[in-house]
């Protein structure tokens, strides 16, 4: 066993020390100059697309673990989808310890660029981006790691995804960084994943800022423990553009951040102004669901020390407009739905809202909005909540940078 | 154990099958084992002629109950085993085969779609591979005179014409998956697996040329498949085309063979949460009552994935309606509308009860 532990560590190093860059660069076919780079690169290799703009017809792809797919700049190297005639997204990884970065991936007709399954994937200094500005028929994710564990989305910009701009679903250990999502229906969303810190990112002009979900139905269930901070939510201010079945259709055209289920979820230091629905929306999944384990209240929210700019001012969620007239022009900008009890769940529902004034519209049930009874107090809570502990990648992963 | 031991047995039997001199026109076996594929399809002997259309010995043809909808192409399948390996039955999922044991799969159109024996113009041949470190998928695109077939690993677009079952001219954009994109499909919680041959969707007769029989009893009677009980004690797949069959059971069939190899716990849709392999027997993990995660405009302004007696507020028959990227399904494998097998949903659908 040991001998074998020792020949796999000299494979490892060998294969380390034979590491080779393998250029593309435009012209000729190519959609299979880079697929068949892809399919060539070992373990350790770099993927350098060189400067230009590479006109595709089909999904890429890479299932080599270890590789680096790098450009010559997010606005030098660029993947267009415009003419795609297959697949589902651009670019799709199914290895791991992938780092992408330093290109851009325009106009695909579904996701930009998804990993599914993959350990350590790096997202560095990237554009995916509709150039035809907000539609409909746009792709649903930018960026868009699913089933990933430690994921890093540093320096990355994402404009006009039809659902979310930068999406991790069903992950664990994230850290989302210094990117900036605009002009998407939601700029930054992280569903069904535990471990997330969510920084210095820049979320404007999309329907919503930044959502924290928890939906039922899926493999990975039970998302907790989100911290969003330091972020500018600013101004976002395009119509809901998503397809109506999407969940993200119900997020109400000028949110902030959005909790939706979820626990263990700290909103701190946060500039959040020019969202015309709320700042800060907490709510209940309000669906029917099966699963026994799931559970749909936001519990265990801390809510502090954001700098809260003029918002709310013209509420587009259910009930809204007549609860701004009741309150003298605006809703509050926190907004809980209150709903504090689910037949069948015991776990106690704390919150610590200290930014405020905080409106509780204390609904008997989710999305009982008809029902509304709202309160609003200067803020609402005081449970004592840890909050998470920051987010730590492997070593390697963490050293990457723009 | 014993299961341990008769899969190094088999090892060894290659070992020493590679070190032994080859019969004239026998598989190149030990070309299908190398890591690097060979650069033409012929090198492996799998065909006795140049055409790729009469096996050799060892490789045999077989078909599914219910296939996979590939633009219309036809496919024909074998399977070759190493000599004196053989496939071990497993009642769910794909059979248990041998290292060696390579899937053969043909797809070509004729030129008239009402006289498929006619006119045949074969476009790529796959191949996936049983290697010591796990299975290999190969794809070899003909030339244009058909007598040679070629490794393309990053796939290809081919133009396509041939007049369909209703007389009309058709064109095909016909896509030639990459390496990645076979796995995209043949991926069992990240490994490259075989899909098509379980024993289920085998159970049905063959007009081999010595005359009809059943699949799992012709290569239990040949030799080539243990473990297996009588045909009439193993599952059995729909033919999704055979009216006579259940409804249920033939629509049942084809959302397992078009949709459930991505859309199974362990496969590339896991995500989703949407199960459609006939194992799945949970009505919302089938799509009953269950909302869209990542459908994206996939989702067509509808809100549930299944509709019991609405086809059309039903997402699943939304997405096989459509031929565009990001909506269509499956992602991979046509271009176009399978107008057959829609209908077969859509009326499964709309006959469907609430649960």
């Amino acid at each position: 066993m040991r001998t074998l532990v020792i020949a796999g560590a000299a494979l490892l190093l060998a294969g380390q020390a034979q590491a080779k860059t393998l250029g593309v660069a435009p012209g000729g076919d190519v959609q299979e100059k880079l697929q068949t780079a892809l399919l060539d690169a070992r373990p350790g290799d770099t993927v350098a697309i060189a400067a230009g703009r590479y006109e595709l017809t089909d999904g890429l792809s890479l299932d080599v673990a270890g590789v680096t797919v790098k450009g010559a700049g997010p606005a030098a190297t660029i993947l267009s989808f415009k003419g795609q005639k297959s697949s589902g997204e651009g670019l799709l990884i199914t290895s791991s310890r992938v780092t992408l970065r330093d290109f851009a991936v325009e106009d695909t007709k579904g996701d930009g660029i998804k990993s599914k399954g993959a350990d350590q994937i790096s997202f560095i200094n990237l554009r995916v981006e509709w150039t035809g500005g907000p539609k409909e028929t746009n792709g649903a994710y930018g960026v868009y790691p699913v089933a990933s564990t430690n994921v890093l989305i540093d320096k990355v910009t994402v404009k006009g995804a039809s659902d979310a701009g930068i999406y991790v679903g069903q992950s664990k250990n994230i850290v989302l960084k210094r990117s900036r999502a605009e002009f998407n229906v939601a700029g930054i969303e992280i569903e069904n994943s535990m471990n997330a810190d969510v920084f210095d990112n820049v979320s404007t002009h999309n329907a919503g800022g930044i959502l924290v979900f928890d939906l039922p139905g899926l493999p990975q269930m039970g998302g907790h423990s989100t911290r969003v901070f330091r972020n500018r939510v600013v101004d976002n201010d395009t119509p809901n553009f998503a397809p109506k079945g999407n969940i993200v259709a119900g997020v109400p055209t000028g949110t902030g951040v959005m909790v939706m289920a979820n626990r263990d979820v700290h909103v701190f230091e946060n500039e959040i102004s020019g969202n015309q629905s709320s700042a800060v929306m907490l709510v209940a999944y309000r669906f029917g669901f099966t699963d026994k384990t799931y559970n749909p209240l936001p519990r265990d929210i801390v809510v502090r020390d954001n700098r809260i700019g003029r918002n709310g001012w013209d509420p587009v969620f259910e009930g809204g407009k007549v609860m701004a007239r009741a309150m003298g022009g605006a809703v509050p900008p926190i907004l809980w739905d209150g709903v504090t009890t689910f037949p069948g769940l015991s776990d106690v529902v704390r919150v610590r809202l200290s930014d405020g004034p905080v409106g509780n519209l204390r609904l008997a049930k989710p999305g009982a909005f008809d029902q509304a009874n709202p309160q609003v107090t200067p803020t609402y809570g005081d449970a004592v909540l840890a909050e998470p502990r920051p987010v730590v990648l492997p070593k390697a992963q963490a050293a990457l940078a723009p | 154990m014993s299961r341990a031991l008769a899969a190094l047995g088999g090892l060894l039997g290659l070992l020493a099958l590679g070190g032994a001199p080859l019969e004239p026109g026998q598989v190149e076996l030990k070309f299908l084992m190398a890591a690097t594929p060979a650069p033409t399809l012929s090198a492996y002997r799998l065909f006795t002629d140049d055409a790729g259309r009469l096996p050799n010995v060892g490789v045999m043809p077989y078909a599914l109950n219910t296939p996979l909808f590939s633009d219309y192409a036809e496919k024909s399948r074998w399977l070759y085993l190493p000599p004196g390996a053989k496939a071990r039955y497993r009642p769910t999922g794909a059979l248990d085969l041998p290292v060696g044991a390579t899937l053969i799969k043909s797809f070509a159109y004729p030129a008239d779609l009402r006289r498929p024996d006619e006119a045949v113009q074969v476009l790529e041949t796959r191949l996936l591979i049983h290697r010591r470190a796990g299975w290999t998928a190969l794809t070899y695109v003909w030339n244009a005179d058909r007598t040679e077939a070629k490794l393309k690993r990053a796939g290809a677009r081919i133009d396509v014409s041939f007049t369909d079952a209703t007389g009309q001219p058709r064109q095909i954009d016909y896509r030639v998956p990459n390496a990645n994109q076979c796995k995209q499909c043949h991926s069992l919680a990240g490994r490259i697996a075989p899909i098509g041959v379980k024993a289920r969707n085998l159970n049905g007769v063959f007009a081999y040329p010595e005359g009809p029989e059943n699949q799992l009893a012709h290569w239990k009677r040949t030799g080539r498949l243990e473990g297996a009980p009588p045909p009439d004690k193993v599952p059995r797949t729909a033919v999704w085309t055979d009216a006579a069959e259940p409804l249920a059971a033939r629509a049942r069939a084809y959302l397992d063979a078009n949709c459930g190899h991505c859309h199974n716990p362990r496969g590339m849709a896991s995500n989703t949460g949407l199960n459609l392999d006939l194992e799945e027997t949970r009505p919302a993990r089938l799509g009953l009552g269950k909302h869209p995660v990542a459908a994206g405009k996939g989702a067509g302004d509808l809100e549930l994935d299944l509709v019991p007696g609405h086809p059309d507020a039903s997402i699943i028959a939304y997405r096989m309606a459509s031929t565009e990227p990001g909506v269509m399904m499956p992602e991979l494998g046509r271009s176009v509308v399978h107008a057959e097998g829609l209908a077969l949903v859509r009326e499964y659908i709309a006959k469907m009860q609430r649960p």
